[in-house]
């Protein structure tokens, strides 16, 4: 009997197609994946320890970098947290404007994920497509608070700004285009088959094994399990909007590609609708232990000019208690679970991330298939180091 | 004597400009590529260097053969630094049987735009491309890296899979035309096209030419997003740089046979027959250019499959028709 | 939720001397629980016909330092038939850091264990995997720990 042997093989954390830092220990016999075994934590930044000793406002451009794909929904997350502990909630237009911001961020970091997952199966083209259209949505961030990946637009409270004079009408436009822009990218891929060979029954998650691996956000609705926070439990105002929450039927990689590519065009759909409703009013909930006070109110106000020396200088002091609360984030559930000793500063900041919790299910995807299907599979996690590994 | 010296000289010449044509090519090909799929992909390409970026191949050549020459610690060097060499050599050995051009005449001698007519010619082409195959076994093999050894077992598996339905389907060509010789095949077409006379033949030749040269959708064996480069992940410099030479002498030699066994090599009215040559080869390079924006990769089982379950019956049925209506005529 | 909600009234049926405390805040429950018992509440939890909290959102700990019990593991869990989310705590001592793992109930836990271990030194019994999972195999201390210094070390 000849004696055969597998052969180790490392993937990443240097290589072209593991997006970012990943390292994945392969296990081969041939091209067949025996064993997958992931290694993270190359892009730990201690974001969990680092919030324990800031104060809540802080935290915001901490978050940012987490996902650092869709910074406006992790702001999102970690602000309505912060609210459900003060127990405040913010004017209808604060909580439109972060629906408009939410949904475009999630257009935009699809449209990455669309451009790199093609790209690693070998279609280079969408991906060009994808991040002018990407583009045109960084540019919408940079007219609102002038960055364009690392917003912290959203406050504990409300927002930084309101909407600039010529945003509705550049985003409408837009969103208006965007479907057809979707379709661009599908004609080149959906109906392709060699597109479907290398997706359809690759990497199959049954409905079960999502939930049991706590798979969520267009993962899980891949595999027929349609969960979807905005509609289950809808958080700002998320209730007042009609879109279809899209689902896959067999969880391969073909169905969560069709989720996504529906999400969009729904996301569209949802930020056409608060922009065409966006109310008129406060941007922000008045709460002067909480909030900073209008510019000309501090110069004119002594009270208002107290507290904003008592909110810079040292922040506000939530009551004692833990609060566990997420958002549909482009990747999944994004979570914060703050535990408060009435302090300033969170005693506890715990991030919930949807890539981390997603990338426990790529073992079991992968064993037995080919190296070739890794790829794909890691594509349609849709993952991003940054929060990983926090 | 002096006959045979002006023999010898004629042929050099031809050589040389063989040789530099191709080369320039290849330059200008690789160039070509950049900014058709440039254009295809709503950017520019490279346009900095020279007037619209002509310049390019020429930077880009200068930087590889200034740029450090690394060999793998391990690496078996003879063979390490041999399969670049066969790679190229085989890829450049296959123009030497192409007809580019009718005969001329210079100073009363008639002479033949070909460098060599053998009576075999299409047998070598496919003898030499099959050859080529050696050069990245042996570079995958010789690496002493993981990626590269499944870039060369790729390659392997690939070349072998697609030579059979390769060489089939051209059986058709040369039933219509009972000769191995390319010249005798271009001649024979002097009436009608044989793609017109041999469509399925044809795109079946189409469909193993870019897995033969490795093209996307066929482009596992350097498909950088699983297996890094594949064969060529440890190679620097100009040895990599042969290897880009090689695969794109490759991808103008599988056109240049496209053409010439089926659009009718040079022929065409009114251009002088090389510029209709170089003209056809360029349509089809830009052909391959085009697939490659447009078109996902296959995935390893599916390419052999693909190759022996579906292309290698295909061929032998054309082969089959080719021969009935033949004797029915 | 309340406390005539159906999951409280069936775990105070089903686990009575198991739950150390329950507590509402902000519209969501707490239970604590022993640490002994965590893994039958886990798996009654998730396969109770009424209750079905098959979705293990989030696991961590915190650290109170200054506290006894000095760490509490916090099981986020969500039913998504049911829609209802609940928070389960277990307290772990100071002088010995262990608790039952909950791969078997959920296998989200695996890597999430992982992390608590790595941050904060706890360890899981029948964990498939106990490895440090961000930080370096030979990092040394746990950095979440509230003795650990943010800097300087």
């Amino acid at each position: 009997m000849a004696k055969t042997e597998t052969l180790t093989i490392n993937m990443g954390p240097q290589h072209p197609s593991t997006h970012g830092v990943l390292q994945v220990i392969l296990e081969l016999d041939g091209e067949v994946v025996v064993k997958a075994t992931p290694h993270i934590g190359y892009l730990h930044r201690g974001v969990e320890k680092l919030a324990e000793n800031k104060t809540y406002h802080q935290c915001i451009t901490l978050v940012d970098r987490l996902d650092y794909l869709a910074g406006m929904s992790n702001n999102f997350s970690y602000v309505l947290a912060v609210e459900k502990l003060l127990d405040i909630e913010v004017p209808k237009r604060a909580q439109y404007i972060r629906i408009i911001m939410a949904e475009l961020q999630r257009i935009a970091s699809h449209l990455i994920w669309l451009g790199t997952h093609a790209h690693d199966i070998g279609a280079m083209t969408p991906l060009f497509y994808t991040f002018r259209e990407r583009d045109e949505i960084t540019f919408l961030f940079e007219m609102v608070c002038g960055a364009r990946l690392t917003p912290s637009y959203f406050r504990i409270g409300g927002l930084a700004s309101d909407l600039p004079d010529g945003f509705v009408s550049k985003a409408t436009e837009l969103m208006k285009l965007f479907p057809a822009k979707v379709d661009d990218y599908e004609t080149l891929l959906t109906k392709n088959p060699i597109w479907m060979q290398r997706t359809k029954e690759v990497g199959i998650l049954s409905a079960e094994d999502a939930v049991n691996l706590g798979a969520s956000g267009p993962m899980i609705r891949g595999s027929n399990v349609p969960w979807d926070i905005r509609r289950s439990n809808p958080y700002s105002s998320y209730e007042d909007f009609n879109f279809i929450v899209p689902t896959g039927e067999n969880g391969d990689c073909y169905d969560r590609y069709q989720v996504r590519i529906e999400e969009m065009r729904q996301s569209a759909e949802i930020v056409l609708q608060a922009l065409e409703r966006l109310p008129k009013g406060d941007i922000n909930v008045y709460a002067p232990k909480v909030m900073l006070p209008p510019k000309e109110e501090v110069y004119t106000d002594i009270a208002a000019l107290i507290h904003h020396f008592k909110i810079v200088s040292g922040g506000f002091n939530p009551p004692v208690g833990e609060v566990y609360s997420s958002v549909e984030a482009p990747k999944g559930e994004l979570g914060f679970y703050i535990v408060s000793d009435g302090t300033n500063k969170p005693y506890r900041l715990r991030i919930r991330p949807p890539s981390f919790v997603n990338l426990e299910s790529l073992p079991t995807m992968v064993e037995g298939s080919l190296i070739a299907d890794v790829i794909a599979v890691i594509g349609s996690i849709d993952i991003v180091l940054g929060e990983v590994d926090r | 004597m002096l006959e045979v010296v002006i023999t010898i000289g004629i042929m050099l010449v031809k050589m040389v400009i063989v040789l530099s044509v191709v080369m320039l090519m290849v330059a200008y090909v690789t160039l070509m590529e950049r900014r058709v799929l440039g254009r295809m992909q709503v950017r520019h390409g490279p346009n900095r260097v020279g007037w619209q970026g002509l310049l390019q191949p020429i930077a880009d050549g200068t930087k590889l053969f200034f740029k450090e020459e690394l060999t793998v610690d391990k690496a078996n060097k003879g063979l390490y630094h041999l399969a670049p060499v066969i790679y190229m050599g085989c890829a450049l050995a296959i123009y030497a049987v192409i007809p580019f051009g009718n005969e001329i005449e210079v100073l009363g001698r008639v002479i033949p735009l070909h460098i060599a007519d053998i009576n075999i010619g299409i047998l070598y082409v496919f003898a030499l491309s099959s050859l080529g195959v050696y050069g990245l076994v042996l570079a995958g093999w010789s690496s002493n890296n993981k990626y590269s050894m499944l870039g060369g077992l790729r390659a392997a598996a690939q070349m072998i899979s697609y030579e059979l339905p390769l060489g089939l389907s051209i059986i058709g060509v040369l039933m219509l035309t009972g000769s191995l010789s390319m010249v005798d095949i271009v001649n024979a077409q002097e009436h009608v096209w044989f793609v017109f006379l041999q469509p399925f033949g044809f795109l079946l030749y189409l469909i193993c030419a870019f897995a033969e040269v490795g093209r996307t959708p066929f482009d596992l064996v350097e498909c950088d997003n699983e297996i890094v480069a594949g064969y060529q992940t440890e190679y620097s410099s100009m040895k990599f740089a042969i290897f880009y030479l090689g695969e794109y002498m490759h991808i103008i030699a599988v056109s240049a046979i496209a053409v010439t066994l089926f659009w009718g090599g040079w022929r065409g009215p009114f251009l002088p027959p090389v510029v209709w040559f170089i003209g056809k080869v360029l349509a089809f390079v830009f052909f391959f250019i085009w697939v490659r924006a447009t078109y996902p990769r296959f995935r390893y089982d599916q390419l052999m499959r693909f190759g022996w379950k579906v292309l290698l019956p295909l061929t032998l049925l054309n082969i089959v028709v080719t021969a009935l209506v033949t004797l029915i005529i | 939720m309340n406390e005539d909600d159906i999951t409280i009234r069936k775990l105070k049926e089903k686990f009575p001397d198991s739950i150390l405390d329950i507590t509402f805040f902000r519209d969501e429950a707490t239970i604590v629980v022993k640490k002994e018992d965590i893994l039958p509440v886990a798996r009654f939890l998730c396969s109770d016909e009424d209750l079905l909290y098959d979705f293990l959102s989030d696991l961590c700990c915190v650290d109170y330092l200054k506290r006894e019990p000095r760490f509490e593991i916090v099981y986020h869990l969500y039913s998504i038939k049911k829609n209802k989310r609940l928070r389960i705590k277990a307290p772990i001592p100071r002088n010995y850091q262990v608790i039952s793992s909950v791969y078997s109930v959920w296998k989200t836990a695996n890597w999430l264990e992982r992390e608590c271990y790595d941050m904060y030194g706890i360890g899981f019994e029948d964990h498939p995997d106990l490895r440090r999972i961000l930080l370096a195999d030979d990092w040394e201390g746990h950095p979440l720990r509230k003795d650990y210094p943010l800097r300087g070390r």
